[in-house]
């Protein structure tokens, strides 16, 4: 399966590679990571209890976890007795054809979307397109992300490798062809943009019959559905069409409201560094005299339930997308999110597409090794996923995948080498004399300047130390005993 | 706000019987190339009246091939560790990712062979210090003695810093020695981009988070670059060397091995020759 994948991209390293040659990126990204990072530590530090709630954060998405099927069959008893349907999904495949059929029998050629990753994962606005169907995004990012013609490189901030000058110019050039065209004195005045982009959306609210949705949390007591965002538009999009089909991973559920106490608190400090988000929606099914007439859920697997069968693994379904992990990694910061080759990026993504994906591809098994393992984001994390851990937990999957394998990798080798010298002093001793007059054989003036085969990856840019003529434990051998 | 956890807090302190046998790990890497800095920790402890062991057994914690993925090839290196220091009361090392990897990751590694025995051999070794706990914790001192004038900034590399927590044990350690200008060090709780096998399979970008690291360190105008990990300081101190900064890079334990009498780590014999000193050095 390989829906998530963004066409036609390299693996990490060399995806990585290009985004660090873009100065504009990386000067963008590590602007708006760092003010958000700032943020987010202000908001936290005010919160005595902080760290009881991230405990509490944790503790409520493991058990619901323990107990997700149970969950899910109240969810459904609830929803469809509040007059919504809820439809399941095995895979991605499923899920799209769902809605596409969804969208198909309302008898509608158009769509406004909202806050929705999952659809980004299954491919969904692809999928409508086949069936003739347009699909506008709503969220101000994702509708930035859309008209440039690109993908989301951030959880919450999908556009975060723009500026506000490149955003006039995808405005200018763009939304002219999607409907209201921006006004052509348009200027890169945040307050101008977001004119321009409230004029354009508007018109879409007013017209569209069918909307689709991502949701936040789902209830599993009252079979409620819960949308957390910044500007409204979701509130539009969620109370105006007749139709609206929410589409969630099946970890989204939790058991009561009183659990969503918690990640309302945990949610928008993590992620925008607010003490509250502006708007929360809940909706639980259908009513008759306001808000959609009908209402579908679609709860998409989607790899998940592999997920969960892994006793490590499984903690990143206790994701609640806030993309905090993403703005404190020095990684992400460097790199940006398109070169993680999935819609989630980042720390998240490196530990969340693999599993989700599986390791087949080699995108998806350069993605656990894409962290120095530095530990920022586990620190950060609202609901303690010890991405770290996971993430090595990833790499010992994808060497052990190779283990079959005919012709091993060099690396395997060299691994394999490594463990026999530093297994037994003895050897580790031949090695290290062997490796000093060797070194020194290339040194200048007390630098290593170029190392040959793969090391020359660490010597591109780095000097080597010149391994000095005595070790510590020959030293220790000659002055202590 | 209430603190984080810490992930993997200093063991409890070895009971006092008598004197406390102490073991060095002085961790592959620091043998082969930095052998300066367990020639330090010698000194160091010896000055603080304090006998310490080389058990010549030791090799490697298994931190390499254990983040790389290669669990298997890690068993063997567990196991040894385990022997190499049974019976000691406390091991210290001067290296925090290797304090770590053994704290967090060699009970794992047990686990998962399925070895009954390696995994009591495991829970039954003794506690694992990294160089600043044990003398602050352990030991109870910040004050060591040392003499070192010269404009110094220290980095908290990531494991020191957030899986084993050693706080400001290091900087209370570097306030107390005589004649030193510490000078705190913008982003210091940035990564470095070193990451073990990271550095090559990565090698742009762990470059590129160098790159920053370097930038800050120049700014802070130290003549010295200082951590408790030489893993780290090779990565950084490689950049400052290719760049031709004359930063030099030095091991939290150099630096409280000094004293008036110089820095001469406790060994009447040639320096290294190596980028990290290169006043003093002489390829052969
Ligand atoms: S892994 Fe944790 S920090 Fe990252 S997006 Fe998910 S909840 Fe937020």
């Amino acid at each position: 399966m390989n829906d998530a994948t963004f066409l036609g991209m390299p693996a990490f390293p060399a995806a990585a590679a290009g985004a660090l040659r873009d100065s504009q990126l990386r000067g963008n990204l590590a602007r708006a990571t760092g003010t958000i990072r700032s943020r987010r530590a202000a908001a936290v530090s005010e919160q005595d209890d902080w760290e009881h709630l991230r405990e509490a954060g944790r503790a409520v998405k493991e058990r619901t976890l323990r107990h997700l099927d149970r969950y899910l069959l109240q969810l459904e008893e609830k929803v469809t007795a509040a007059g919504g349907t809820v439809h399941w999904a095995r895979d991605a495949e499923e899920a799209r054809r769902i809605v596409v059929g969804l969208v198909q029998d309302t008898g509608e050629r158009e769509v406004v979307k909202v806050k929705s990753m999952v659809t980004q994962e299954i491919g969904l606005n692809d999928a409508l397109a086949d069936a003739g169907i347009d699909a506008y995004e709503t969220d101000l990012a994702e509708l930035i992300v859309q008209l440039g013609q690109d993908h989301p490189s951030h959880i919450l901030v999908p556009a975060i490798h723009r500026n506000r000058a490149e955003i006039r110019e995808i405005f200018l050039r763009s939304m002219g062809a999607y409907g209201t065209a921006a006004p052509a004195d348009l200027n890169d005045d945040p307050r101008r943009l977001a004119e321009a982009a409230r004029r354009h959306l508007r018109e879409k609210f007013l017209r569209a019959k069918v909307a689709v949705s991502g949701v936040n949390f789902l209830v599993a007591e009252t079979g409620t559905a819960v949308v957390v965002e910044s500007e409204g538009n979701g509130r539009m999009c969620l109370t105006l069409p007749e139709t609206l089909i929410s589409v969630a991973g099946i970890e989204k559920v939790i058991p009561t409201w009183q659990d969503l106490e918690v990640f309302l608190q945990l949610l928008p400090r993590s992620s925008t560094g607010e003490r509250m988000n502006p708007y929360t929606s809940t909706w639980t099914g259908t009513r008759a005299d306001d808000g959609p007439r009908a209402f579908h859920l679609v709860l998409v697997d989607a790899g998940r339930t592999e997920a969960l069968s892994d006793p490590v693994g499984r903690q990143v379904l206790n994701c609640i997308r806030c993309s905090a992990c993403l703005n404190v990694c020095p990684v992400y910061e460097r790199v940006g999110g398109h070169a993680y080759g999935s819609v989630y990026p980042g720390p998240i993504g490196a530990v969340l597409s693999p599993q989700l994906r599986g390791t087949a591809s080699e995108v998806d098994r350069a993605l656990p090794y894409a962290s120095s393992l530095c530990g920022a984001c586990y620190e950060v994390c609202p609901v303690k996923i010890d991405i770290p851990e996971v993430l090595v937990h990833l790499r010992a999957r994808v060497v052990e995948d190779g283990r079959g394998r005919l012709v091993p990798k060099p690396e395997r080798l060299a691994m394999a080498a490594a463990r026999w010298v530093i297994s037994r002093p003895a050897r580790l001793t031949a090695a290290q004399r062997a490796g000093a007059v060797a070194a020194r054989l290339v040194a200048r003036r007390g630098r290593v300047g170029r190392l040959p085969g793969p090391l020359s990856r660490w010597t591109d840019t780095r000097d080597a130390p010149v391994p000095p003529a005595e070790t510590f434990s020959a030293w220790w051998k000659r002055t202590r005993r | 706000m209430s603190p984080a956890p810490v992930r993997n807090p200093s063991p409890a302190l070895p009971s006092p019987h008598g004197t406390m046998r102490i073991a060095l790990f002085i961790t592959c890497l620091n043998d082969t190339l930095f052998p300066a800095t367990g020639r330090a920790v010698v000194t160091l402890l010896e000055r603080l009246g304090h006998r310490v062991d080389f058990p010549p057994e030791q090799t490697c914690c298994g931190q390499m091939h254990f983040n790389t993925g290669y669990r298997r090839d890690c068993v063997p290196l567990v196991r040894r560790f385990a022997e190499a220091f049974a019976g000691y009361d406390a091991v210290l090392t001067p290296s925090g990712s290797c304090a770590a990897m053994v704290r967090e990751h060699h009970g794992r590694v047990a686990e998962v062979s399925g070895d009954e025995r390696l995994s009591a051999a495991v829970r039954d070794a003794p506690p694992v210090y990294e160089l600043s706990e044990f003398l602050v914790d352990v030991l109870g001192v910040t004050d060591v003695g040392a003499y070192f004038p010269h404009r110094v900034t220290y980095h908290p590399t990531c494991h020191s810093l957030r899986m084993l927590g050693v706080g400001d044990r290091p900087l209370a350690l570097l306030r107390a020695v005589r004649g030193i200008d510490l000078v705190e060090l913008g982003g210091a709780d940035q990564c470095c981009g070193f990451g073990g096998t990271f550095a090559l399979k990565n090698a742009d970008t762990s470059v590129a988070m160098c790159t920053d690291k370097v930038r800050h360190v120049l700014d802070t105008g130290a003549e010295v670059l200082c951590a408790g990990d030489n893993s780290c300081l090779m990565h950084i101190g490689g950049a400052l060397s290719r760049l031709r900064t004359g930063v030099r890079v030095m091991h939290l334990a150099e630096i409280l091995a000094s004293t008036e009498k110089g820095p001469v780590h406790g060994a009447e014999e040639p320096s290294p020759a190596s980028w990290r000193d290169t006043e003093r050095t002489k390829t052969p």
